[in-house]
């Protein structure tokens, strides 16, 4: 929790500082559960989080599985591997159809 | 040469509160998930429907595309990354070169507006994703309904034009575009597009800096972007900065990963330089059509007059006919057609409906192509959910 929480002040106050940051953004909120911290800190850096629950309806965790895997193979998400895992398994628990 | 643009309102502490769920611990309403028409107004922007806040993805509501051209404060917003430069339209910039352009250019605003001929045209914008929110089974995307799309006047110059000037030698294969926004994250692949070089050169290509007699909104890709009349908007690059003509496929992400359908499934110009046999890029918009009046569920009043209006259009053979069906499909007549502005516009049309019998009126229409094409029953079932062009069909009541 520390360290995702860290590592989310160092990403918002990059996104800050850069001006990239969309007034209204942040009244967006994951539900509260294990494994929410960690999937906002990996999202949030290239992307808001509506996202997720706007896929949410139609996705499952092979859908989740694949998505993830693309943010990091093709578009470069600074995810580390061991912590795919509970991303995976927050965003199926919480945010699948 | 760029300026970032301030957009923050939320001050650090309360936004790392809020991403994490913080004080409040509970969900917005724009983040449950069901209520997708939250209307929020961009900077320069009235308010239009939020999809997505980074990249901004903001749908235009069904009643701004009532008007013929859709007004500049309205027509939709779609990109795929997050840095968005605002430009200063004084210093900007515009490279053209490549390795199959002998005599590379470099362009002002000013060179564009006075030293090459202008052109006006009104075309339809729309993304290739517009109703990916309307396939069944659901499609991971943004989920847009029917806003993701506009209609307006395009003024600039035509891009043959201006690569006629870069001495283009006979090898040359793709024109590839690329604009100054960009992602956070370097190893982001750009968004950058190619373009066929017969498309390219097409006479109703061009390179536009004003949209409806004013320059481009910021959103919509000042100082400058390509139009390309008929194809979807993946290939109209917003703030372009960069033009490289070249004798090679281009393999960049935005091509070879993605905008790609089946190969073969679908009608329309074929990429045959991008093409696999597997998949190919999406081309040409598909005849579809979008009533707006009246609005999905209304209620008609009994023995008063009532009218069915909207627009109808495909990728550049105009509209040859728009019919509609008010049994669900088995009876089909045909609607009036308005005045026909242009073969990339989009084309009017209204039928009277009979409010004579109390009751649900099951309302289908289903435009037609001067090329011979019509609005499928179903749809073509494809990974992205793109060309979602099945007839439409509204549960109207008369009481």
């Amino acid at each position: 929790m520390r360290r995702a929480a860290q590592r989310m002040a160092l990403s918002v106050c990059a996104l800050l500082a850069c001006g990239r940051v969309l007034a209204g953004e942040e009244s967006i909120h994951l539900i509260d559960a294990p494994g929410r911290d960690l999937t906002a800190t990996s999202c949030v850096t290239c992307h808001s989080l509506d996202y997720i629950p706007m896929n949410a309806p139609l996705m499952s965790r092979a859908s989740w599985e694949k998505t993830v895997h693309k943010m990091i193979d093709k578009f470069g998400a600074p995810i580390r591997p061991e912590d795919v895992d509970q991303i995976l398994a927050y965003l199926t628990a919480h945010y699948s159809g | 040469m760029l300026t970032r643009r301030r957009w923050i309102a939320a001050s650090t502490g309360s936004l790392l509160l809020s991403a994490l769920g913080g004080a409040r611990g509970e969900e917005s309403s724009a983040a449950d998930g069901t209520s997708d028409e939250v209307l929020i107004a961009l900077p320069g922007k009235k308010p239009l429907i939020k999809r997505t806040f980074r990249p901004p993805n903001f749908e235009t509501p069904l009643a701004d595309l009532r008007r013929t051209f859709t007004a500049n404060d309205a027509f939709f917003v779609r990109y795929h990354l997050a840095v968005i430069p605002e430009i200063d339209a004084r210093t900007w910039r515009l490279r053209v070169g490549g390795p199959s352009a002998a005599q590379p250019l470099e362009l002002s605003l000013a060179d564009l507006q006075h030293r090459f001929e202008r052109v006006t045209l009104p075309a339809i914008n729309q993304c290739s994703g517009n109703r990916r929110g309307l396939f069944v089974p659901r499609v991971p995307g943004v989920q847009w309904k029917n806003g993701a799309m506009g209609h307006a006047t395009w003024s600039g110059v035509r891009l043959r034009d201006v690569l006629r000037k870069c001495n283009l030698q006979p090898n040359a294969l793709e024109v590839v575009l690329d604009g100054a926004d960009g992602a956070l994250l370097p190893q982001t692949p750009d968004f950058q597009k190619s373009l066929p070089i017969d498309r390219a050169l097409d006479e109703n290509t061009l390179i536009a800096f004003e949209m409806n007699g004013r320059p481009l909104p910021h959103f919509n890709g000042a100082p400058a972007r390509l139009i390309v009349p008929g194809w979807t908007a993946t290939y109209w690059v917003k703030h372009l900065t960069d033009i490289r003509v070249q004798a090679q496929p281009f393999d960049g992400f935005w091509m070879k990963g993605a905008y790609r359908i089946p190969t073969g499934a679908f009608p329309g110009t074929r990429f045959t330089s991008q093409e696999t046999t597997e998949t190919t890029p999406i081309t040409e918009i598909l005849v579809n059509s979008l009533v707006t009046a009246p609005s999905p569920d209304a209620r008609l009043a009994h023995n008063r007059p009532a009218q069915l209006s909207g627009w109808a259009w495909d990728g550049g053979t105009g509209i040859s006919a728009v019919d509609v069906s008010v049994d669900g499909g088995l009876n089909w007549r045909a609607a009036a057609l308005d005045k026909d502005i242009g073969r990339f516009a989009w084309r009017g049309f209204r039928f009277p409906l009979d409010t004579s019998r109390p009751g649900p009126l099951a309302v289908a229409v289903r435009a037609t192509s001067r090329g011979g094409e019509q609005q499928p029953e179903k749809l073509t079932v494809n990974p992205a959910g793109y060309h979602n062009n099945k007839i439409l069909s509204l549960s109207l009541e008369v009481a």
